[in-house]
C-alpha cells in the first residue's frame, strides 16, 4: 500500500490527537505497522451499506437521591488532592 | 518460571451459606474488587484500589463464593496471548511453553491449574473463549446485557461481556446463574425473554441430551484453519451425531470482513474509554510538569504498553475528521450484516459449531512482532461479539498434544441450548 502508507508526521498528529506521548523508535514502528493494518481495514469498502433497525428502549429510573461513595473513597486513588478536591495540572 | 497466573493472591470471603459455598473463584483483574488491587495488566494501574466491588463480585460474595485471587490479564484485556501484561506472561498449564491465550488467560489458566474451582474472565472478542480453547477448560460468553458490566473497566464497551470458566460446562453454567440477571448499575441488562425454560437453572440444562439438536456449520470459519484443528473439530461433531444431533453445513458471507469491522469497533471505542487514564483521579501520574496536555501525554506514554497505544492510536485515527465515515461507519455496517446473517441462519439451526481458534496455543513469544497476524486469530471469535449473541467453548480434544476448543454458538438468550449441547462432549 505505497500510495497511501501512514508518515511519521501522521502518527505524531494522531498520537498527540490522543494524548499519548511517544519515543522516535516507537513512532517509525508504529507508522509501519499502521500501513498493514489500515490496508486490512480498507477492505471494509466492500461492505454493502446495510439497514440497521436499532432494537433499543430507552432505560429509565426515577430520580431518587442514592447512597454514592464517600468524598475520601473517590479520592482516595489520586496523586495529589487538595481541601476534598482532585488536583490536576495546569490548564496552559 | 513460575506460572504467573495471579497478579495479586489475597482471599475475600463471601457470606457462609449460598449456591457457590465451597466453590474457589479467580477473578480477571479487570473486574473491581473493594480494597483489593485491581491493574488490568497495566503499568497504569498498578497501584489501584477500587473503593467498590463490580456487581459481578458482590454476587459471587451474597452466593458463598471464597474469592482466591485477581488473574493474570493481556493489558486492558488488549490481546490474545496474555503476553502484552505489565506483569509478565503466563504459562499454559496444558501446554507447557505455549501461551494460555487471552486476553483472560490467567482466569483459564488458574482453573486449568486446578488454583480454583472456576473463574470470571470478559470477552470483547473472544477473550474468554479463545483461552478456555487453549488451556483446554470450558468457558462462556454470555448474550450482551446477561450479565451486568458494573465494574469492569471498560475496554469496548458495546462488545463485552463478563463470563464463566469452569473444567466442567455444569460448573460454568451453576457460576453464569449466579452473576446473570439485569442490574441497575448497567442500563444494558435486560431480563432474558420468558420462554418454556425462565424458571429453571443454567445449570439444570447441562443435561447432555443432544438428541434431536440441528447443529449448523458456518463453512467460512473452517476454511484456513490448521488442519489437526479442523481434524479434531470434525471428531467432535461425529461424537455429537453419534448422540443423536445431526448437522448441515451453513455460509455466513459477512464474516468475512468480521475481523477488521470489530478492530475498527473496539479500537475507536478503547480510544474513548481510555481517555479517562489522565493520572488526576487514579493511575500512573505525569509529574506535574508542564501543561495539562504535555502531563497527561506523559502519564500515559509511560502507563500503557505497546499494543494499548497502538489501539489508542488506530481508534483514534478511525474516529478522526475525514476517516469516521470510511471505518466506522461502514464498520457498523459489516457489524449489522454479520448480525443479519446470524440470525438468518439461526433460523435453520438451534446452534453453530466451528473452531474456536483457527490454531493451536502459539509458542510463547511467537506472535508480539506482528499485531496483524494476532488480530486475524481471532476470526471464529469476533462475529458473536458483533452480533451481541451467546457463545460456549469446550473442549473438543487435542492436535500434537495441544488442546483444541469446540464453540457453539446460540440465539440470544440462548444459553441452556449452548450448555445443554456443550456438556454432552464431556
Amino acid at each position: 500500500m505505497s500510495d497511501d502508507a501512514v508518515s511519521p508526521e501522521e502518527v505524531r498528529h494522531v498520537a498527540e490527537l490522543a494524548r499519548v506521548d511517544l519515543a522516535d523508535d516507537e513512532v517509525d514502528q508504529f507508522a509501519r505497522q499502521f500501513a498493514d493494518i489500515l490496508d486490512y481495514f480498507e477492505t471494509l469498502d466492500e461492505v454493502p451499506e446495510v439497514d440497521r433497525e436499532a432494537d433499543l428502549a430507552n432505560v429509565m429510573r426515577p430520580d431518587e437521591v442514592r447512597d454514592t461513595l464517600e468524598r475520601e473513597e473517590a479520592l482516595q486513588n489520586a496523586t495529589k488532592t487538595e481541601d476534598g478536591y482532585f488536583k490536576g495540572p495546569n490548564v496552559s | 518460571m513460575s506460572a504467573n497466573i495471579f497478579i495479586t493472591e489475597e482471599t475475600i470471603d463471601g457470606v457462609e451459606d449460598g449456591p457457590l459455598a465451597d466453590t474457589t473463584v479467580a477473578v480477571k483483574d479487570n473486574i473491581s474488587t473493594e480494597g483489593i488491587l485491581t491493574t488490568c495488566g497495566s503499568a497504569m494501574l498498578d497501584d489501584y484500589v477500587p473503593p467498590y466491588d463490580a456487581t459481578v463480585v458482590s454476587r459471587l460474595k451474597d452466593a458463598g463464593a471464597t474469592i482466591v485471587g485477581k488473574t493474570n490479564m493481556d493489558e486492558f484485556g488488549m490481546g490474545t496471548t496474555t503476553e502484552t501484561s505489565a506483569f509478565g506472561a503466563t504459562e499454559n498449564p496444558a501446554a507447557p511453553g505455549h501461551v494460555p491465550g487471552g486476553s483472560s488467560g490467567g482466569s483459564a489458566a488458574a482453573v486449568a491449574a486446578g488454583e480454583a474451582d472456576v473463574a470470571l474472565g470478559s470477552d470483547t472478542g473472544g477473550s474468554i473463549r479463545c483461552p478456555a480453547a487453549f488451556c483446554g477448560v470450558v468457558g462462556i460468553k454470555p448474550t450482551y446485557g446477561l450479565v451486568s458490566r458494573y465494574g469492569l473497566v471498560a475496554y469496548g464497551n458495546s462488545l463485552e461481556q463478563i463470563g464463566p470458566f469452569a473444567t466442567s460446562v455444569e460448573d460454568a453454567a451453576a457460576t453464569l446463574d449466579v452473576i446473570a440477571g439485569p442490574d441497575d448499575r448497567d442500563a444494558t441488562t435486560r431480563e432474558p425473554p420468558a420462554d418454556g425454560e425462565s424458571d429453571s437453572s443454567y445449570a439444570d440444562a447441562a443435561t447432555g441430551d443432544v438428541d434431536g439438536l440441528s447443529i449448523g456449520v458456518p463453512t467460512e470459519l473452517l476454511e484456513g484453519a490448521d488442519e489437526g484443528v479442523v481434524d479434531t473439530f470434525w471428531d467432535a461433531i461425529d461424537d455429537l451425531e453419534s448422540q443423536g444431533a445431526s448437522y448441515h453445513e451453513v455460509s455466513l458471507p459477512s464474516v468475512e470482513h468480521a475481523v477488521e469491522a470489530y478492530y475498527v469497533i473496539a479500537m475507536s471505542e478503547a480510544s474513548s474509554n481510555l481517555a479517562r487514564f489522565d493520572g488526576v483521579r487514579y493511575g500512573e501520574s505525569g509529574g506535574y510538569d508542564g501543561n495539562w496536555n504535555e502531563t497527561f501525554a506523559t502519564a500515559r506514554k509511560e502507563g500503557f504498553g505497546d499494543e494499548v497505544k497502538r489501539r489508542i492510536l488506530l481508534g483514534t485515527y478511525a474516529l478522526s475528521a475525514g476517516y469516521h465515515d470510511k471505518y466506522y461507519k461502514k464498520a457498523q455496517d459489516a457489524r449489522a450484516w454479520v448480525k443479519q446473517d446470524f440470525d438468518g441462519v439461526l433460523e435453520e439451526a438451534d446452534v453453530l459449531a466451528s473452531p474456536t481458534m483457527p490454531v493451536p496455543p502459539f509458542e510463547r513469544g511467537e506472535s508480539l512482532d506482528d499485531p496483524l497476524q494476532m488480530y486475524l486469530a481471532d476470526a471464529n471469535t469476533v462475529p458473536v461479539n458483533l452480533a451481541d449473541l451467546p457463545a460456549i467453548s469446550v473442549p473438543a480434544g487435542e492436535t500434537d498434544g495441544l488442546p483444541v476448543g469446540l464453540q457453539l454458538v446460540g440465539p440470544a438468550f440462548g444459553e441452556r441450548e449452548l450448555i445443554r449441547a456443550g456438556s454432552a462432549l464431556s
